[in-house]
């Protein structure tokens, strides 16, 4: 039964388990016995609860997108608005939750990895706001890429160490991550981002993102009176979509879709859609699906969303996608960013690049599904972060104007700078 | 340690065989296949046999090598951009063994997977292939691997740690044959300055329970660190020593001679 797994090992039918050093055993069994210890614990869940809801701003809000509606064949399209929580995606859902359990641990240090940058800042905050000490990893190429996250970070005083091996993207931030871990296991915490890695995080990291879909399911039964007809949600790691479907696994009418980085289309082998387009094996300590070559080497990707932007998947997906509880379709970067505009346009809501291709797999769903069905999508963050692509990509603003306001700014000593008035 | 049930049922291991009849602590060294170059690779190795090593590690090069230091990785990362395949590794055991040095292979899991774990057995055997050691296989995921290894007579070999507990290094030593790869400090493969003192308490809680050779593993680069090495284990592993060689541009063998001194001193000594 669906809502009793994973096994004691770690197990969702045949993915997930553990693929690790054996150092790193001990860590994970006092994780798992020490995650299983707070959730039943009222003075843990209690602070969590206060936390999310005095400082992470939660409940977030679900919003009726009736503009979009319009665009979706009428379908009435729900937003739920993780958007709006602090630090402005669902990632501080998991962070508060892993902060929490690394100062009941007694350990005075949290690492993380991070691709765009969310997953850094959420963690950054926390250890900021709990007093932890705080190194991010983060590839070379995306501390370049995300100049302003990494300043964001380290103006939280988490330092963030850029990754030169491999890819020095995404994937090459958790292995070094998982190296740090394993040399400093004893006085650290990894606070991994996404529902990936070994037994027990896939799980907990469920756990704690459950909440936007326990949210969702109540705000949604109050509105219409019933369940929606279809969720959506992007997946990369997978983390925001396996908390808002995990609340509905039981409820056999409604579908669950998710939508992976199709990048610029499966077939080109250009994208990041790993249930559509990868295969079993084993990565980052789980078994579950992998974009990999013939040789089991993992395989470059491409996403223009570096949130999605991961060869992996959780393990607890790839076992939906295999029973057929949930599916998956790739969203293009093309598709992401025309979804990106109607969205900003129709709702006055600048997604995240990675939150647009859910909603470009529920405009087209609910196209089909017509004006009687419902659509719930978790708007799972928001779009600052990702302005200066979408500008450069609408043609708002050239490159070049980019790189003027850039050098006008650094050319001003910053004493001499103004405050941003209206 | 093995069951009579167990002892019984097993083929011989040309690894325990090694271990026993060298009357004198093994050193095991390692390289990944393919760099600098497929040839230079079987050379390097071949030169490291002549120059002392008595168990040949052949590394398979993946992408993302979670237990390796930047030494290792920077050589793996060479080795795949040059196009080095499993098929390569496999040709590299079958040259190597050659020499008559038992050769095993280091692997991290998903290319065994991939490659097919019975066909991946099978084909390493063919190539004169004695065992694999796997850095991120645990005793509970190990059924199929433990399974095809012992189809082809394969030695099955598994990592213990500073941290792991006397049940972990008993389930750990349930499944191994061959030896047991003892980790001598929390961390990933590199040199270092000095092997981790937790790495002589390792090798004692691991007698404890188990009559299996013990090899340790990671930091030791010097003669002199496998003399002291080779003074409480069975077997000393030398990886991103040789590798460093290879990215200076200085021939391996004058480390395997180093080490090779250094091993037989700590005999020298302990008589």
């Amino acid at each position: 039964m669906t809502a009793t797994l994973p096994d004691a090992a770690g197990h969702f039918g045949v993915y997930g388990g553990r693929f690790v050093p054996e150092a790193l055993v001990a860590a994970l069994e006092e994780l798992t016995a020490a995650y299983d210890s707070a959730r039943h614990d009222p003075a843990f869940t209690g602070e969590l609860d206060r936390l999310l809801h005095t400082y992470a701003g939660r409940p977030t809000p679900l919003t009726d997108a009736r503009r979009l509606a319009v665009e979706a064949g009428g379908a009435r399209m729900l937003l739920k608005r993780e958007d709006l929580a602090h630090t402005g995606s669902h990632k501080i859902n998991n962070v508060l939750g892993q902060a929490l359990l690394t100062q009941r641990m007694g350990k005075p240090r949290v690492i993380a990895e991070t691709g765009a940058g969310q997953h850094g800042v959420a963690t950054a905050t926390a250890c900021a706001l709990l007093g932890l000490d705080c190194v991010v990893y983060m590839g070379e190429e995306d501390t370049r890429r995300q100049a302003l996250n990494v300043a964001r970070m380290k103006l939280l005083g988490a330092d963030v160490v850029p990754v030169t091996t491999g890819s020095r993207t995404l994937k090459d931030a958790v292995n070094e991550a998982m190296r740090d871990w394993v040399t400093n296991v004893e006085t650290t915490h990894y606070i991994i981002g996404s529902v990936v890695g070994p037994h027990p995080f896939p799980a907990m990291v469920r756990d704690f993102q459950r909440i936007i879909g326990v949210e969702a399911r109540a705000q949604c039964l109050e509105l219409i009176g019933r369940l929606p007809d279809v969720i959506v949600a992007c997946v990369g790691g997978g983390s925001n979509s396996m908390g808002i479907f995990h609340p509905f696994l039981a409820d056999a009418e409604v579908r669950l879709v998710g939508c992976e980085a199709g990048g610029s289309g499966v077939a080109t082998g250009r994208h990041a859609a790993t249930l559509s387009g990868g295969e079993a094996g084993v990565l980052h300590g789980a078994r579950s699906y992998l974009l990999q070559d013939q040789w089991g080497q993992t395989a470059r990707t491409h996403s223009i969303s570096a949130g999605l932007d991961y060869p992996g998947v959780g393990p607890e997906h790839a076992w939906l996608r295999d029973t057929g509880r949930a599916s998956y379709r790739p969203v293009t970067d093309e598709q992401a960013m025309s979804a990106f505009a109607l969205l900003a346009r129709t709702e006055g809501i600048l997604p995240a690049i990675e939150t647009a291709h859910a909603i470009a797999g529920a405009v087209d769903l609910g196209r089909g599904l017509g004006p009687d069905a419902t659509v719930l999508i978790c708007c799972s963050g928001r779009g600052d972060k990702d302005v200066d692509t979408a500008a450069r990509w609408f043609e708002v603003v050239s490159g070049e104007e980019l790189r003027d306001a850039a050098e006008e700014r650094a050319a001003v000593p910053v004493e001499h700078t103004d405050g941003d008035g209206w | 340690m093995s069951t009579p049930a167990e002892a019984s049922a097993a083929p011989h291991s040309r690894l325990s065989d090694a271990f026993a009849g060298a009357g004198r602590p093994l050193l095991v060294g390692y390289l990944p296949a393919g760099f600098p170059s497929y040839d230079g690779a079987v050379a390097a190795l071949t030169g490291m046999v002549a120059a002392g090593v008595d168990v040949v590690e052949v590394g398979l090069p993946y992408s993302d090598p979670l237990m390796d230091g930047p030494t290792i990785q920077r050589a793996v990362d060479g080795a795949l951009e040059a196009g080095t395949t499993t098929r390569d590794v496999l040709r590299t055991v079958e040259a190597v063994s050659a020499t008559g040095a038992p050769t095993v292979v280091m692997t991290y899991w998903n290319p065994v997977e991939r490659y097919g774990v019975q066909a991946f057995a099978r084909d390493l055997a063919a190539a004169g292939g004695v065992g694999v050691i796997t850095p991120d296989v645990l005793p509970e995921e190990s059924g199929p691997w433990l399974a095809a290894t012992a189809s082809y007579g394969l030695d099955p070999v598994f990592l213990v740690a500073p941290s792991s507990t006397a049940e972990r290094i008993a389930a750990v030593a349930g499944v191994s044959r061959g030896f047991l790869y003892a980790a001598s400090t929390m961390g990933v493969t590199g040199a270092r300055a000095a092997v981790a003192s937790t790495a002589a308490a390792l090798v004692a809680r691991v007698r404890r329970v188990t009559d299996l050779p013990v090899a340790v593993g990671l930091g030791v680069s010097t003669g002199a660190q496998a003399a002291e090495v080779a003074g409480y284990a069975d077997g000393v592993i030398v990886g991103s020593a040789f590798v460093r060689c290879l990215l200076d541009g200085v021939d391996p063998s004058l480390l395997a001679a180093e080490l090779a001194a250094g091993v037989a001193a700590s005999v020298v000594r302990g008589e």
